[in-house]
């Protein structure tokens, strides 16, 4: 009956969703009374999953899962589900959660809501609080199905650390073939992902072509942080459609959420807003996206950037 | 090939959002609907194999009568024919078991359905369409080729993107780099006369069952007014998301 938690890795390691997700699943076996059940899948050390709560783990090993397959995934899931008697499962919104719980929705017969962003605000029925509208609203969910599954939306709950025993369990599930294959992987490891970033710096039209990101690809080494961009500049060819953030984009919920040089469209807005800090930085004064910064500063970017960058090298070498 | 588009008829992206009926319900009034932007960077790009190498597409929405203006704009912009189940469609599940059997009567080879729709954000109708007919399933596909049954795709992933093959039926979640923006065309006249004239087939729904219940809306508190701080006092804004906002 324990509540099972998918903790996804990457190459080995556990990717920062996997502890968020642990740390929420922990919070709602609090809450049902039970204990939480992880599947880890080719993670080299599933043993610190006992620092956000998890009791147990499911710890499978097996070439054959590589590569991310979305329906090979579901059904270990599945099965890891069935093993523990698990009647809540539990999954983030990485790109690739997203990918296989529609498919685990339908093995576990569960209803599934996602981009749950709140602990459950009733047992019965089972009721959770999603976005909706693209972040312009919040909608109650509840699942009427015996089996539940829950998809919470990233950097929503956070990491807390439960120190608790541990058992790592050798898991080897029946693994079919399945009809996608990976040819290859193109991926810039040496740089944060939209999805991982406690901080995102973003730049829109106002920063006049692609030869001027230097600056802003600078700002965000500073900070440790992804770099992302408004419509019109990856609908130009300014920056690459992976970093194009918004309502057809991707969605932003950063700790610190960048804005520079970008006005503010409502469809931008509604991509970005589950940021918890907005920091806008803009030669107009009008421009909509102050309504809805946290902080914000008039004026031009080209000499805004380049004196914040040495500001914060300043700032991060004193606080080193 | 046969191809079947699934069309979600949301409001349009600049929709003032609120909600009626004590917030359990969306308030459509003064609300223009389209498509979905992420089903119609998949229609467009179905018109295309279409034009390119033979295909009929069909375009399909699960939904009362106030969804067919939708429905004809999308024959407007192409689509041979227009299927309407006549059904609220009232959480994800319900809707992918109604069009599950749409996809399985017409024998559909490719499905294109939006990785999600900008209303509800479920994500969940393309995958648990392809779990209920047995497809394959690519979700978040920015590039799609087919020669014969035989497909290569590549799927935005978190900080990259992912080339792999697979073989029809297939489905897809569609969203932008499918096709470009630029890429999107306006219904002109002639489409949209033509359109009048195409199929729009309603279908009665078979029973479904739904798995969620959406229970209330909230809209979130407004935000307090922004910090300003002058350009030259940028010691300030560092001092200010270090002790105050606590982000650096």
């Amino acid at each position: 009956m324990s509540v099972l938690v998918y903790t996804e890795s990457e190459q080995g390691k556990f990717k920062k969703v996997a502890f968020e997700v642990a740390s929420y699943a922990r919070a709602v076996a609090d809450q049902l009374g039970t204990s939480v059940t992880a599947i880890s899948i080719n993670a080299e050390d599933p043993s610190m999953l006992g620092t956000y709560g998890v009791t147990k783990v499911l710890n499978v090993k097996d070439t054959k899962l590589d590569a991310f397959n979305a329906k090979s995934y579901a059904h270990v899931i599945n099965q890891a589900a069935a093993e523990e008697g698990s009647k809540v499962v539990i999954v983030s919104s990485s790109a690739d959660s997203k990918y296989l719980a529609p498919l685990l929705a339908i093995e576990l017969k569960a209803g599934y809501a996602s981009n749950v962003v709140a602990l459950p605000t009733n047992l019965s029925p089972f009721t959770v609080k999603r976005t909706a509208f693209t972040n312009k609203a919040f909608n109650e969910t509840s699942i009427s199905t015996s089996t539940k599954l829950v998809g919470l939306s990233n950097n929503s709950f956070g990491i807390k650390e439960h120190t608790t025993e541990i058992e790592v369990t050798h898991y080897s599930p029946s693994i079919p073939d399945n009809g996608v294959h990976v040819e290859s992987v193109d991926k810039v490891t040496d740089k944060v992902t939209i999805a991982d970033a406690d901080i995102v710096v973003s730049g829109g039209r106002g920063l006049k072509g692609p030869e001027n990101w230097g600056m802003i690809e600078e700002l965000a080494d500073v900070l440790g942080a992804a770099t992302a961009c408004s419509k019109p500049v990856s609908d130009l060819g300014w920056r690459p459609h992976g970093e194009h953030v918004g309502q057809t984009g991707k969605p932003v919920a950063a700790n610190l959420y960048i804005a520079i040089g970008i006005s503010g469209a409502i469809q931008h807005l509604a991509g970005i807003n589950a940021s918890k800090v907005k920091l806008v930085i803009n030669t107009d004064p009008e421009a909509p996206f102050f309504k809805a910064a946290d902080y914000g500063v008039v004026g031009d970017a080209f000499e805004v950037i380049p004196a914040l960058i040495e500001k914060l090298k300043a700032f991060k070498a004193q606080n080193a | 090939m046969k191809i079947l588009v699934c069309i979600s008829h949301v409001p349009d992206t600049t929709s003032k959002i609120n909600f009626s009926e004590g917030d359990t319900k969306f308030d459509t009034n003064g609300v223009q609907f389209i498509i979905n932007p992420n089903d119609e960077y998949g229609l467009t790009r179905a018109m295309w194999f279409k034009e390119k190498q033979g295909a009929t597409v069909d375009v399909v929405n699960v939904g009362g009568p106030e969804t067919e203006p939708t429905l004809r704009k999308a024959l407007a912009l192409g689509a041979d024919g227009a299927i309407r189940v006549n059904t609220p469609a009232l959480d994800g599940f319900a809707v992918a078991e109604q069009l599950a059997k749409v996809v399985k009567d017409g024998a559909y080879d490719l499905v294109i359905a939006g990785r999600e729709s900008i209303d509800y954000n479920g994500g969940m109708v393309p995958g648990m369409l392809a779990g209920l007919t047995n497809a394959n399933f690519i979700n978040t596909c920015i590039s799609l080729d087919i020669d014969g049954t035989n497909v290569k795709a590549v799927r935005e992933i978190d900080g990259g993107k992912e080339t792999v093959n697979t073989t029809l039926p297939l489905v897809i979640g569609a969203q932008k780099g499918l096709v470009e923006e630029s890429d999107l065309r306006i219904p002109n006249m002639r489409g949209i006369m033509m359109a009048r004239k195409k199929p729009l087939t309603i279908l009665e729904p078979i029973e479904a069952s739904t798995e969620t219940v959406s229970v209330k809306f909230e809209k979130p508190t407004p935000k307090g007014a922004v910090t300003l701080v002058s350009p030259d006092n940028l010691d300030e804004l560092v001092n200010l998301l270090h002790t105050e906002a606590k982000v650096i």
